[in-house]
């Protein structure tokens, strides 16, 4: 452990007070992610790693530990960790190019001129396949297009990671192996630190290099972390038959459904 | 062959250049069907809009006539309402001084004080909306005080802003301003509090401070439901307005009503009533197509 982490969570925990009744959500979480590196966070719903994920934001503070980027402290959100919510988030009153000008202007305000932000836009936009749309508002395009959108507003302020907190959860899976295959592409060009949390296996090993398998809550921690040796570019199609692909995915799914698997909530 | 082909070529450019502005411009009409197409459908469903209203309007026109015009009747019949103020009707710019003056210009008057005292309603009420809206505090400390005032009838206040003004004109733009703000400030503050956390969270990711918070979020995001509110404010001062002109007096379509029924010209009066459901009802579609224009067609109007 001789080189400084990137990204590194130091005995992270998280308890939410209501009333006299705390809870905790998280526990001991200790990880360290490289610069460039792709981790996805899964886990049962109410594991708690979407709290994990605002914590990293700065939308969150945690009750014990600290979260570290390059050595800083993280205490508040900032464009450095910029965020793909799960629903866009989209402005409905901007239109596509003013969604993602919005925060370049505030970003790039003092250090690029209007003429270069527009072109940072537009090449943001050119990377998620949405310039031709910049004129649209959120109403008039398509799940998939919104969470482009997001994802074209999280990269264009530069982020040291890109936080994805669920990013296709609410596309349909024709639209999600679509924006999955531009994420790689995008991962590939730009080589973001990618921190994502997922509930679904196989986007899981289609994009990480790491997996983080969360136990279940109260008081989730990291239960086991699995290196993805799968070579890139990654081809969906044939990774399918792949002997190691297969193998990772029976591991998560192992960890997920045999020895965390959710308690029956039934009767 | 060349020859030709060179020939056509820049013919072809030329005729593929010179649309190409034209069409931009013009997207959707390009994709429409031919104006005779387009207008048949149009048409007939302008008819089915409007026959059924033209009907019953007649009706009730034909009912009131057969009623009215039996003898003894104490309210006169639409034939002689428009007899009696023809002149009234074709003559709305006559000023004869005082406060004898034609339809226009006493509507004018109404309008101007429902103007003053309803832009300075929507300027303090969006204020104070925003203000409830952001802080519990100030919701806590004046919403209780707010839910008390706003169900005080207009006129109420009328003679209280009479003592504190001593004076007509004011106390009647008062009156205007006191009745539109409550639904302004209250529709406003439920806009602030109803902005999704995702805005904010998007708004502190990116860093925003609380001015361009204010401008980029809060503003745009709170448009539909100050809208509303400036709709429900519009009507209420217009409500308001001809109520307090009939106790001030002078210029305004509320006083003529008084000032007709003194003198019993009740055809004047049902030709007033007329003027002042149509101007309300303008009122009402114009902020409507305000909030939809500035809203971007966003909110539901």
């Amino acid at each position: 452990m001789g080189v400084k982490a990137y990204l590194n969570f130091e005995q992270v925990g998280m308890s939410f007070r209501r009333g006299t009744l705390a809870t905790e959500v998280l526990r001991d979480i200790d990880l360290r992610i490289d610069e460039g590196e792709y981790v996805s966070i899964i886990g049962h719903s109410g594991c708690g790693k979407s709290t994990l994920l605002n914590i990293v934001g700065g939308l969150l503070k945690s009750t014990t530990g600290e979260v570290f980027l390059e050595g800083q402290v993280v205490d508040e959100p900032g464009p450095d960790r910029a965020i793909v919510f799960q629903n866009h988030s989209l402005l409905p009153w901007l239109t596509v190019y003013g969604n993602v000008r919005i925060a370049v202007d505030k970003v790039f305000g003092s250090k690029k001129s209007s003429s270069e932000r527009h072109d940072w836009v537009m090449h943001k936009l050119e990377l998620v396949q949405m310039a031709q749309h910049k004129d649209k508002r959120p109403h008039e395009i398509s799940g998939g297009m919104k969470q482009r959108v997001g994802l074209a507003r999280a990269l264009a302020m530069q982020p040291k990671v890109l936080l994805m907190d669920e990013p296709f959860g609410a596309l349909d899976a024709l639209t999600r192996a679509h924006l999955q295959d531009s994420v790689m592409d995008i991962h590939a060009k730009l080589g973001n630190t990618v921190m994502m949390i997922t509930h679904d296996v196989d986007e899981a090993v289609l994009l990480s290099d790491r997996i983080v398998m969360m136990t279940n809550g109260p008081s989730a921690t990291i239960g086991e972390v699995l290196d993805i040796n799968l070579p890139r570019p990654r081809r969906r199609l044939e990774l399918a038959t792949d002997a190691e692909y297969t193998r990772c995915r029976a591991a998560v799914m192992e960890f997920l459904y045999s020895r965390h698997k959710l308690p029956s909530r039934a009767a | 062959m060349p020859s030709v082909a060179q020939a056509l070529k820049p013919a072809a450019t030329v005729v593929a250049d010179t649309p190409a502005p034209a069409a931009e411009v013009v997207t959707l009409p390009v994709k429409r069907p031919p104006l005779a197409e387009r207008c048949g459908p149009m048409l007939r469903e302008l008819a089915s809009r409007l026959i059924p209203p033209l009907i019953v309007l007649t009706l009730v026109l034909v009912v009131w006539e057969l009623l009215c015009s039996q003898s003894g009747a104490r309210l006169p019949p639409p034939s002689k309402v428009v007899k009696d103020t023809w002149d009234f009707i074709v003559n709305p710019f006559y000023d004869n001084g005082g406060i004898d003056k034609g339809a226009f210009w006493q509507i004018t008057k109404s309008l101007s004080r429902v103007a003053i005292g309803f832009t300075l309603a929507a300027i303090v009420g969006i204020a104070l909306g925003v203000l409830i809206g952001q802080s519990t505090w100030a919701m806590r400390g004046l919403d209780p005080i707010f839910q008390v005032l706003r169900t005080i009838p207009p006129l109420a206040w009328l003679p209280l802003s009479l003592a504190g003004f001593r004076d007509a004109q004011p106390s009647a733009i008062f009156v205007i301003f006191i009745t539109s703000i409550w639904p302004v400030i209250i529709n406003t503050s439920v806009g602030v509090r109803n902005i999704p956390q995702d805005y904010r969270n998007v708004a502190s990711v990116i860093r925003l401070s609380w001015y361009e918070f204010f401008w980029k979020i809060t503003l745009p995001a709170t448009v539909p439901y100050i809208f509303t509110g400036l709709r429900i404010g519009v009507g209420l001062s217009w409500l308001a307005i001809v109520a307090a002109e009939m106790l001030i007096g002078g210029v305004g379509i509320g006083f003529f009503i008084w000032d007709a029924w003194n003198s019993s010209r009740i055809s004047d009066i049902i030709v007033a009533l007329v003027y002042i459901g149509l101007v309300g009802f303008l009122l009402d579609r114009l902020i409507a197509a305000l909030g939809h224009f500035i809203s971007h067609g966003t909110s539901a109007s």
